[in-house]
């Protein structure tokens, strides 16, 4: 059972085939639903996909036709100047570092920390192992409301800090879970051989389970890097001081007075060499729209490479909870 | 003997002392904040510190409805609470339907295809998703250019600013951005499905809707109870971050959630004490629904959930 969840494709296949030999009878009916389903799909992923073509389009062509609405399904007048001149925005240097900053150092904590309570969970003799695990756990039922959350994080001097990205995110209940649950499908010989070598638990950790953790440790770094690049809600309520701005609120920020930061860069550019071509001059949309490819760039290009990592911690959580 | 006793006793102390740290850190960020619920019993205004605030005991829990306009006004931020987390449960079936017609798809590379575009709005924010609908939907966005050019308009629409059809294009938006997303654990389930099943409703001459009726469908139940029962948990907690990015002066009264509202009362008027109030009755019938839910599927299914 569980194999076939963890990997759903073959079966698939496996089933398809079942169907062409034993061969299902196609009615009318049939293949009308067929013809309905096909075309809802394709609906429904156009709509998925279309919105971040356009915007991609949109940001490499000529901003004056740009701007007219002229297009729509193919680029025109290709030029990268939006990518060179957006960078010219102050603040936006920063808030990339900031983002990217956040997205390693978190992400490498939550993985590490991740892997060692879902080691030390399994380990049936650790004081008060049931407890501290439901403790853990039951997190994800509740929580105390975003205000005294809020309130509190103040209280500990977690406000304009750096520190307020990283900490809260190290314990990441979810993620215990999926390695938890790793780790006692694995053959327990390997930790009684290690253990009877004389093996301290350090050691069982670094020797034995993280190397074969990786698969696990892999989705899981997968997930807290998205959530950390994406997270928009703690710069919200925790930050005031500009230079400590994530990618996602200066985004949030930009739509809203994209207007002001365009006049700015034209008018650094008309200072510098020559005066911009209206093709490459920048507008209200070009700049929001530039913008919005950079902070969602590194989402679609690890996608496609990650996509299976994100479906097996999705089935392995499921299994278990 | 003794010995021994003592040397695994302490064994069990350390492997607990490795943990601790980050049991600590747990305990901060997790439990401590439930301490921030005392704001509800005082008149905090800042700067002046909580501890040099004056005790109130209940006046922000009977403020709340003290007088008709604010009852009408929690009222609507209820009703649009409500409105919205019933438009998703109403719907809660679509991933599955998803799924049973994705599976049924014959051509694999169309079906991963379409799997695999389909998932990738789940995987960014919410603030890159009003980035897009603002570059699709606002006044000089791709879609009024669009209707400019065939002629079908004079002046744009102002789609973000609509406030009559909120609750809809909320929901729209939600399925756009979770609905590939969560048909993958139905898949997984159609896929666990035994083979014989199928061969023996060949066998017995059942066409591909009559499979998909007793077959495919009873075998996803399962899943969809327990979905099903997780959603009703958190009725109440729609999120902030959506309807935060969403909002503006012409939707606000229709798309102001608790967890929206709760945060416009704090960090834009200042109200931390009744914002604090609302938030503890909130997590408060939120415990009672997931205790309630646990109760129903131990009695239906005798399993819990969580």
């Amino acid at each position: 059972m569980s194999a076939k969840l963890a990997d759903p494709v073959p079966s698939a296949e496996h089933r398809s085939r079942l169907e062409k030999k034993t061969g299902f009878r196609l009615s009318a009916t049939d293949k009308f639903i067929s013809v309905v389903i096909y075309t809802l799909f394709s609906l429904f992923a156009f709509a998925c996909v279309y919105p971040f073509y356009s915007i991609i389009i949109n940001t490499i062509s000529a901003n004056d036709i740009s701007a007219k609405g002229d297009v729509v399904f193919l680029p025109k007048h290709i030029h990268f100047q939006n990518y060179v001149d957006v960078f010219k925005i102050p603040g936006l240097g920063t808030a990339a570092m900031v983002s990217l900053g956040r997205t390693v150092i978190g992400t490498s904590l939550t993985v590490g920390a991740s892997a060692f309570l879902g080691f030390m969970f399994t380990q049936e003799d650790m004081w008060g192992r049931k407890f501290w695990y439901r403790f853990t756990i039951i997190t994800m039922f509740f929580n105390a409301g975003i205000i005294p959350w809020y309130l509190t994080m103040r209280s500990l001097h977690l406000t304009n800090n750096f520190l307020a990205y990283i900490l809260p995110t190290i314990v990441a209940p979810f993620f215990i879970i999926l390695v938890k649950t790793f780790v006692e499908s694995t053959p327990k010989e390997l930790q009684h051989a290690a253990s009877i070598d004389g093996a301290g638990i350090m050691t069982l950790f670094f020797r034995i389970i993280l190397p074969i953790s990786k698969p696990i440790l892999a989705t899981v770094a997968i997930f807290a890097a998205v959530d950390q690049w994406n997270s928009f809600q703690d710069t919200l309520l925790l930050v005031t001081e500009s230079k400590l701005y994530s990618l996602q609120f200066i985004l949030y920020n930009y739509i809203n007075q994209a207007s002001s930061l365009s006049t700015m860069v034209n008018l650094q550019n008309a200072g510098s060499t020559a005066m911009a071509s209206l093709a490459t001059k920048q507008t209200t949309t070009s700049i929001r729209m530039t913008v919005t490819i950079i902070v969602v760039a590194p989402i679609l290009l690890i996608y496609p490479i990650f996509q299976r990592f994100f479906v097996k911690g999705i089935m392995i959580g499921a299994v278990k909870g | 003997m003794r010995m021994r006793n003592f040397g695994i006793r302490s064994m069990s102390m350390r492997k607990f002392l490795y943990i601790s740290p980050f049991m600590v850190l747990l305990f901060t960020f997790a439990y401590y904040p439930l301490y921030g619920w005392v704001y509800a019993f005082f008149d905090y205004t800042p700067p002046i510190p909580l501890s040099q605030s004056p005790f109130v005991g209940l006046r922000w829990f009977r403020s709340l409805v003290e007088n008709q306009v604010k009852i009408d006004q929690l009222l609507q931020v209820i009703k649009n609470t409500l409105g919205m987390s019933g438009l998703n449960l109403l719907f809660s079936w679509l991933p599955m339907v998803f799924a049973i017609f994705l599976t049924e798809i014959k051509a694999v590379r169309f079906r991963k295809f379409i799997q695999t575009v389909t998932t990738l709005p789940n995987f960014i924010s919410w603030v890159l998703v009003y980035s897009l609908a603002f570059s699709m939907f606002s006044s000089e966005g791709i879609v009024n250019g669009m209707l400019r050019q065939l002629g079908m308009t004079d002046s744009p629409i102002l789609f973000l600013q609509n406030s009559d059809h909120v609750w809809l294009t909320m929901w729209l938006w939600t399925t756009w951005k979770a609905l590939g997303w969560s048909a993958i654990l139905y898949i997984a389930a159609i896929m666990g499905i035994d083979d014989s099943l199928y061969e023996a409703a060949h066998v017995d001459g059942a066409t591909r809707m009559q499979v998909i009726r007793h077959v495919v469908l009873p075998s996803m139940l399962p899943t969809y109870f327990v979905l099903l029962m997780l959603q009703i948990a958190s009725f109440l907690n729609n999120g902030l971050e959506q309807y935060f990015v969403f909002q503006n002066a012409f939707n606000k009264d229709s798309i102001q959630v608790l967890d929206l509202y709760v945060y416009n009362l704090a960090m834009g008027g200042g109200s931390y004490s009744v914002s604090v109030a609302i938030s503890m009755l909130k997590s408060v019938i939120s415990v009672v629904l997931l205790f309630s839910v646990n109760g129903l599927s131990k009695m239906l299914r005798g399993e819990s959930i969580v």
